[in-house]
């Protein structure tokens, strides 16, 4: 890692979408995915590459995020469908 | 008696530590009840109460004083009002049942928050909370607690603008056939639901430096003994059984099929 900066970030991100993983499907082992990913990553030293590393980090946060939401508002949907008599 | 000078909104948020909404509800084998050891979390339309109130703080901003969230419940609904603070609440009471205490019920959970809401030195102003819990259903609460405090309420709220200077709330109501609008003078109490084309609002996640941070934030603890409130339930179940199992439609192969079936069944199409 570059610098004690990027590398605060970089756990950072990783405690992140670790925490966000265990509401994963399992079968996709999101965490063994997330750790090759980082590990993968781990000796980058040009400061541009570790930034679109982490960008890339904070855009599958927000993915999973979207997903966990969408997720969510299709049982509440489901669970409470609109009344069949109204115009709504 | 409140003074009529202008003064900063005191927001309560009760909350509900229920199972969680991707959870297939089971019946627990005794039928006495649903299988209760299962993922739990805050209740969906509770989770849209505290981004509520924490979007009329962000609107409103110096004019809310304070957004507290209060939960009924066993050790762990400890975790769900850390959630809500990560969400922008500034405190919290928990009034702890034991774990293996029944889950209170509405008139329960609603004598409660009057009892803390009269203990409250500052008076509280809102009360949102969801308008019902997706375990059981019941939608009792807020129009309970109106009732027992004898404050306006707006239930099914799909859209809320409070006014502190004029002390009035407008809202809007999902209502069968579309929408009401009321407006109603504080203090209030308002129960949120899902709008049918989009939620109220999206909950926003609770990140985990939010969570950290929330960890400092106080949570006060309280018993309902403490509070002068008997939370015995007075309902009993007497049983409780899943619906029955949906019988499969069947498919024909052609009109001639359909017409011998519908015959079968008695629909003839001809005048009796």
């Amino acid at each position: 890692m570059a610098s004690k900066v990027t590398r605060l970030r970089a756990l950072a991100l990783y405690k992140e979408l670790h925490r966000l993983g265990r509401d994963y499907e399992p079968s996709y082992d999101f965490h063994g995915k997330l750790r090759r990913l980082f590990e993968k990553n781990r000796n980058l030293t040009d400061d541009e590459e570790i930034e679109k590393a982490l960008r890339f980090g904070e855009y599958i946060k927000n993915e999973t995020l979207a997903l966990y939401s969408l997720r969510k508002y299709r049982h509440l949907k489901r669970m409470y469908p609109s009344n069949s008599t109204s115009d709504t | 008696m409140r003074p009529s000078a202008v003064r900063l909104l005191n927001i309560l948020v009760p909350i509900k530590r229920a199972v969680d909404y991707a959870v297939k509800i089971r019946v627990n084998p005794e039928q006495t009840g649903i299988d209760l050891n299962v993922k739990h979390s805050m209740n969906p339309f509770d989770e849209i109460a505290v981004e509520e109130a924490v979007r009329i703080r962000e609107r409103l901003k110096d004019a809310v004083k304070s957004i507290k969230v209060v939960t009924i419940g066993p050790p762990k609904s400890a975790e769900t009002l850390r959630t809500a603070l990560a969400m922008g609440a500034d405190s919290a009471v928990h009034v702890e049942i034991p774990e293996s205490a029944p889950s209170p019920e509405p008139l329960g959970v609603a004598k409660t928050l009057k009892a803390l809401i009269e203990r409250q030195k500052e008076g509280v102003d809102v009360v949102i909370l969801g308008k019902q819990a997706i375990d059981d259903d019941a939608g009792q609460t807020g129009q309970m607690l109106a009732g027992l405090m004898g404050w306006s309420q707006a239930t099914f709220a799909s859209k809320v603008e409070v006014n502190p200077e004029q002390k009035v709330a407008n809202i809007t109501r999902e209502i069968d056939g579309g929408l009401e609008e009321l407006r109603c003078k504080l203090p209030v109490i308002i129960t949120t639901d899902l709008r049918q084309v989009q939620l109220l609002n999206e909950p926003r996640y609770a990140s985990l430096p939010n969570i950290m941070k929330a960890k400092k934030k106080p949570v006060e603890k309280l018993t309902a003994a403490e509070l002068g409130v008997d939370i015995t339930p007075r309902l009993e179940t007497i049983k409780v059984t899943e619906p029955p199992k949906r019988v499969g439609g069947g498919k024909v192969a052609n009109v001639d099929e359909l017409l011998a079936k519908l015959k079968e069944a008695g629909i003839t199409g001809k005048r009796a």
